[in-house]
């Protein structure tokens, strides 16, 4: 133990080195507790003042004071050092392999058809449209005989109707959504109604059952060039381009005048390709200016109003927005096929 | 329809080129399908003249000729049979090439130099006749290019007709069309009356109409007799290709014509051997049950709806359909009677379908034609027949109905209305233009006009069907785009319901694949798993989709099992769709599950999915209504589970779907991997959600007491949850089950259940005490209602 404030500088020095060699946490503390703890070598000088006479003591005082807080700051110094040590080495040890693939549960993921439905709806949707629903089995008026079909029509050649042996028979289109919505509601009506459809047809292009989208609007002063407008913007939307669209005159006995929508190719803009069978355009929905009859069939008055009508279908835009080239696949749910739109 | 495009130019010349008429005639409504070229490309292929024919000095079979081509003379060695001098047949002259590639060159055969080749209409891809040389017709002109002397540098357009056009199922209609939407004059075929040369005729009768409100059927029949044609005459070779290019074999010239006029003008014919009738002819209904024999030798019976073309002794037709067998053209024909009615579409359409029938005539009269137009086909069948088969002609015959077929009345046109259906602005003078060229005839003041229709327009009726033609002549591109004026309702959504887009995406993100089944399926299949009653289709595709779906799970498990097939053994699959019964539809939303719990990977031990894997994901579909507390699980046997994992899922009192593990059995027959898990849930009343309300949170501590009832095993814990639930009252915040032990330490027959007590005042703290007091009262009335015991007590 050093007794007199002579000795000081020495102390330090040795202090000094002890510290700086010191290699733990423990080991530093211990050392504090030699020189600063109740018993340690400086707080014993401090002790010593006591006994000596003023002059003596303020001099000394000083002395130990600065010699205190000297090994105080080499103390923390140093207690600073080890710390930032001891977490590096901790961090180290924690170190995990961030190229290892994370544990739980895999997303799973929407059908495609689905995905393209709900990109419809949302469309629609902002554009001011309700979603609209209706039963798949059907019975013939619904179907047709409100849709201006009558009974012998030809276009019911068109259909491959499924019949029940009462006579009802599974909806060949989302029409009768159209019907059913007019019978419940009078204008301004604007719906679109998706959901399956049925026709007795089943090859390489053609599955028994697929989604169509019906839309409608009635109010006053609705015109074809509105119906134009609308099927264009969404045609826009929906496959995020500025796609081409054009109407080739055609017949449905629901609509008059009845179009047929084409857009340019949106596999190859146009320049012709094996998806537009080289011709630059794909056909993608059929439309019109609602038929009188309709109207007069559910009391909505033809002269007050007009409308238009349209159908789409899904399946076949879900074919052109992700590049499908089986129709077939959508209802084989082979997981390599569905797991491919996650 | 296949069309000629050198017919269609010789009605009607535009001057465009093949992709711009095509163009313009899908625009203006008459979809260009296809177009293909008529014949193969034939440069160095010429007409010949065989001048002479030797037999070949070493060869029995062949012969050497001289073919001339005008200009230069050939020596040809030829093996057809059927080579005769005077004989024209296709010549390929050296370097030309032939369809299949060969390319002909200077040859020897059998040491006899041959300096071209002599071809059959096989060898140069015109039709498949292989058993000659092709033999052309006299009148062709030796050396002249082979493809232009058959008019094989032809196009072939398919024309794609919708159902009320059928003024346009004839060369003459589609000719009508591109002269209106090109704006060009028409150039028919000038068709002169023939004028009689012997008095013959047949009598015929309309017995139908007699009453004011029967049925006329037919309401005008026009007859001809024409006799002493050269049996066996063939049709003119022009006509046979242009009939072949319509898709139509040539057979005999009494029927190619009636073929022709039938193309060409758009009225089918009919054309008897006139030997073979007896009596007269009579149109009438069919009497009921009266049988007819078809062509192909069905016999079918006819409902008396059915209008027939009958002789005295039987019925020679279904009328605008078919004829029958007995009365038809033959080979040794020799006297003709000749057909042209007019059957209102009403009385034809769907007839010849409900007997698998769709005939070119059905077709044409179920859609319409023109009513004026019956002599003009007899005349140029008349004057067609005349020139290839000769024959004298008898005078033209027209009966008639009692009642005459209603003439057209003018339809309203208003100028306003066109603008306003269309949101076009379009010149009063240009309506009117365009309504002339398709044939109406306008009268009126320019902001509103009568306007009669031409007689074969049968879908021009009422102002719309103006309107449309107006549209579609003027161009659908010219019409503009606009967008709607006006304010839009905001869409009804109440926060009630529960969007199915929720419910899946919940079911995405727990690993599960959306899959879409047909809503038919097998009924065997079916009735295994879910025997209730299916609804059977009428007209199945195939046994495998027969019937309606009654559960979502049929179809699931099928994928299960395909996808197994494809080395695929961790399935996780939902539906959401609707299921079908005598009552009606209802939207489910349905899940199966097989193989582990979770994708292969690392630092997880591997585990086969079990019932309450799946069922905390029918857990949180609930969940999201808001309103779990209304749901129990039952324990119920389902015909397609597992009698001991398997439950009813009731919402209140009502049932709303069910969960549990396929049955064993059902497991092994499907060949599925064992175990498979489904579930499905009605979205509409198992997803309809409660709309939140607020409660206060209470600022003061919880107290926290666990305890572990001794139970029989047999006991639900839903029945322990109960108890506790009722006795602990509303300071119980919340119930856990934490553990259910069975085993050594516990009376066999008996399992313990531990749960953990979250108890909680909203107006004071509690006391240790209370807590106690209120644990205590659980206990109690366990032991009364459920016989159970504390465990560590």
């Amino acid at each position: 133990m050093t007794d007199t404030v002579l000795d000081l500088p020495a102390l330090i020095d040795a202090s000094r080195a002890e510290i700086a060699g010191s290699a733990s946490l423990d080991d530093l503390e211990q050392i504090r507790v030699r020189l600063l703890g109740k018993k340690g070598s400086v707080t014993e000088l401090l002790k010593s003042l006591g006994a000596m006479d003023p002059e003596a003591r303020r001099t000394a005082g000083a002395k130990i004071n600065e010699a205190k807080q000297t090994l105080t700051g080499a103390l923390e110094e140093r207690r600073a050092a080890l710390e930032a040590a001891k977490l590096a080495a901790q961090l180290a040890s924690d170190a995990v392999d961030v190229t290892l693939p994370g544990r739980g549960q895999t997303i799973g993921g929407l059908h495609p058809v689905t995905r393209v439905r709900r990109r419809i709806e949302q469309i629609f949707r902002n554009a001011g449209f309700t979603i609209a629903d209706g039963p798949e089995i059907e019975d013939d008026w619904h179907n047709f005989g409100a849709l201006n079909i009558p009974e012998n029509h030809p276009a019911r050649a068109m259909h491959d109707t499924f019949y029940f042996p009462d006579g009802r028979l599974l909806r060949t289109h989302t029409s009768p959504v159209q019907v059913r919505s007019m019978e419940k509601q009078q204008p301004p009506i604007r719906l679109i109604a998706p959901g399956r459809v049925y026709r007795n047809d089943s090859d390489m292009t053609h599955t028994p059952m697929f989604h169509q989208v019906e839309g409608l609007v009635v109010d006053e002063g609705i015109s074809f060039a509105n119906m134009k407008a609308i099927l264009h913007s969404f045609m826009r939307e929906l496959f995020e381009k500025d796609v081409k669209m054009r109407l080739r005159p055609s017949y449905f006995p629901f609509t008059e005048p009845s179009a047929e929508v084409d857009i340019s190719c949106v596999s190859c803009g146009g320049s012709g390709c094996r998806v537009c069978k080289q011709t630059g355009w794909v056909e993608v929905s059929g439309c019109g200016v609602v038929h009188p009859n309709v109207l007069k069939a559910v009391n909505i008055d033809p002269e007050r109003y007009t409308g238009y009508a349209f159908g789409m279908g899904i399946d076949r835009l879900t074919m052109l927005r992700y590049n499908v080239n089986d129709i077939r696949l959508y209802f084989e749910n082979d997981l390599r096929f569905l797991k491919q739109f996650a | 329809m296949k069309i000629s495009l050198n017919w269609l130019r010789d009605w009607v010349d535009t001057g465009d080129d093949v992709p711009a008429l095509a163009h313009a005639l899908t625009m203006a409504g008459l979809e260009i399908e296809g177009i293909a070229a008529a014949g193969p490309q034939l440069p160095g292929v010429v007409v010949g003249e065989v001048k002479s024919v030797t037999k070949h000095p070493d060869a029995e079979k062949l012969n050497v000729c001289v073919v001339s081509t005008g200009a230069e003379e050939f020596q040809i060695v030829c093996g057809a049979p059927n080579v005769r001098v005077g004989m024209k047949a296709p010549l390929a002259t050296i370097g030309a090439k032939l369809p299949n590639g060969t390319e002909i060159k200077r040859a020897k055969l059998r040491g006899v130099e041959s300096a071209g080749m002599l071809c059959s209409a096989r060898e140069l891809a015109i039709n498949e006749e292989a058993s000659g040389l092709y033999d052309l017709p006299a009148d062709l002109k030796p050396g002249q290019d082979l493809v232009g002397a058959l008019g094989l540098d032809d196009t072939i357009f398919d024309v794609n007709l919708t159902p009320n056009r059928g003024d346009a199922m004839s060369v003459q209609g589609v000719a009508r069309e591109v002269a209106a939407a090109r704006g060009k004059p028409l150039h028919p075929p000038v068709i002169e009356p023939v004028v009689p040369t012997i008095t013959d005729t047949f009598p015929v009768r309309i017995e139908t109409g007699k009453a004011a409100d029967a049925p006329v059927g037919c309401y005008k029949f026009v007859g001809r007799v024409i006799r002493g044609i050269r049996s066996h005459a063939a049709s003119p070779f022009w006509m046979q290709e242009r009939l072949r290019r319509a898709g139509l074999r040539p057979i005999s010239a009494v029927v190619d014509i009636t073929n022709y006029v039938m193309l060409e003008l758009g009225a089918p014919m009919h054309a008897y051997d006139l030997a073979k009738l007896s009596g007269g002819i009579s149109v009438r209904f069919a009497k009921p049950n009266e049988k007819l024999k078809l062509l192909d030798g069905r016999e079918i019976v006819l409902t008396p709806d059915v209008l027939v073309i009958a002789d005295e002794r039987s019925i020679l037709g279904m009328a605008g359909v078919m004829g029958g067998e007995h009365s038809g053209i033959a080979d040794g024909t020799v006297d003709v009677f000749f057909e042209c009615a007019f059957f209102d579409p009403n009385d034809v359409a769907g007839r010849g379908r409900r007997y698998g029938l769709i005939t070119d005539a059905s077709q044409r009269f179920e859609r319409g034609v023109d009513p004026e137009l019956q002599e003009r086909a007899i005349e140029r069948a008349t004057q067609l027949l005349v020139e290839s088969a000769g024959g004298k002609v008898g005078p033209l015959v027209v009966t008639r109905a009692s009642r005459s077929y209603p003439a057209l009345a003018p339809v309203r046109l208003r100028h306003s209305r066109v603008e306003r259906v269309l949101g076009a602005k379009i010149d009063a003078s240009i309506v009117q233009s365009l309504l002339e060229r398709l044939g109406m005839v306008v009268s009126g003041s320019a902001g509103q006009w009568q306007v009669t229709p031409p007689t074969w327009r049968f879908d021009v009726r009422i102002e719309e069907d103006l309107i449309e033609e107006v549209a579609r002549l003027h161009g659908f591109e010219n019409i503009p785009e606009a967008a709607e004026i006006g304010a839009h309702e905001p869409s009804p959504w109440t926060e009630t319901q529960i969007r199915n887009e929720r419910a899946s995406d919940l079911l995405v993100d727990r690993g599960y694949q959306e899959a879409i089944n047909y809503a038919f399926t097998d009924q065997a299949y079916q009735s295994a798993l879910c025997p209730e009653p299916a609804v059977a289709l009428s007209n199945a595709i195939s046994a495998e989709l027969a019937v309606m779906r009654v559960s979502l799970w049929p179809g699931l498990l099928q994928a299960v099992g395909s996808n197994q097939r494809r080395q695929q053994p961790r399935v996780r699959l939902f539906e959401v769709g609707r299921r079908y019964s005598a009552a009606g539809e209802t939207e489910v939303i349905a899940g199966v599950v097989t193989g582990s719990v979770l994708p292969e990977q690392w630092g997880v031990e591997s585990r086969k999915v079990d019932f309450f894997d799946v069922k905390a994901d029918v857990e949180a579909l609930i969940g999201l209504t808001g309103a779990a507390d209304a749901f129990r699980f039952v324990a119920e046997a389902h015909p397609a589970l597992h009698p001991g994992q398997s439950a009813r899922i009731y919402r209140g009192d009502r049932p709303v779907g069910w969960l549990g593990a396929v049955h064993p059995e059902h497991s092994k027959r499907l060949d599925l991997t064992y175990p498979v898990f489904v579930f499905e849930l009605e979205t509409a009343a198992g997803l309809a959600a409660v709309v939140p309300e607020f409660e206060e949170i209470s600022r003061y501590p919880a107290i926290r007491r666990d305890i572990a009832a001794i139970v029989d095993e047999g006991l639900p814990v839903e029945a322990v949850r109960a108890v506790v639930q009722q006795s602990a009252g509303r300071l119980l915040k919340r119930l856990t089950v934490l553990s259910v032990y069975q085993g050594q330490q516990l009376q066999k027959g008996k399992k313990s259940i531990a749960l953990g007590l979250q108890l909680q005042d909203t107006s004071r703290t509690l006391t240790d005490n209370e807590a106690d007091a209120l644990v205590a009262q659980v206990v109690e009335q366990l032991g009364r209602q459920l016989n159970a015991t504390l465990r560590d007590q």
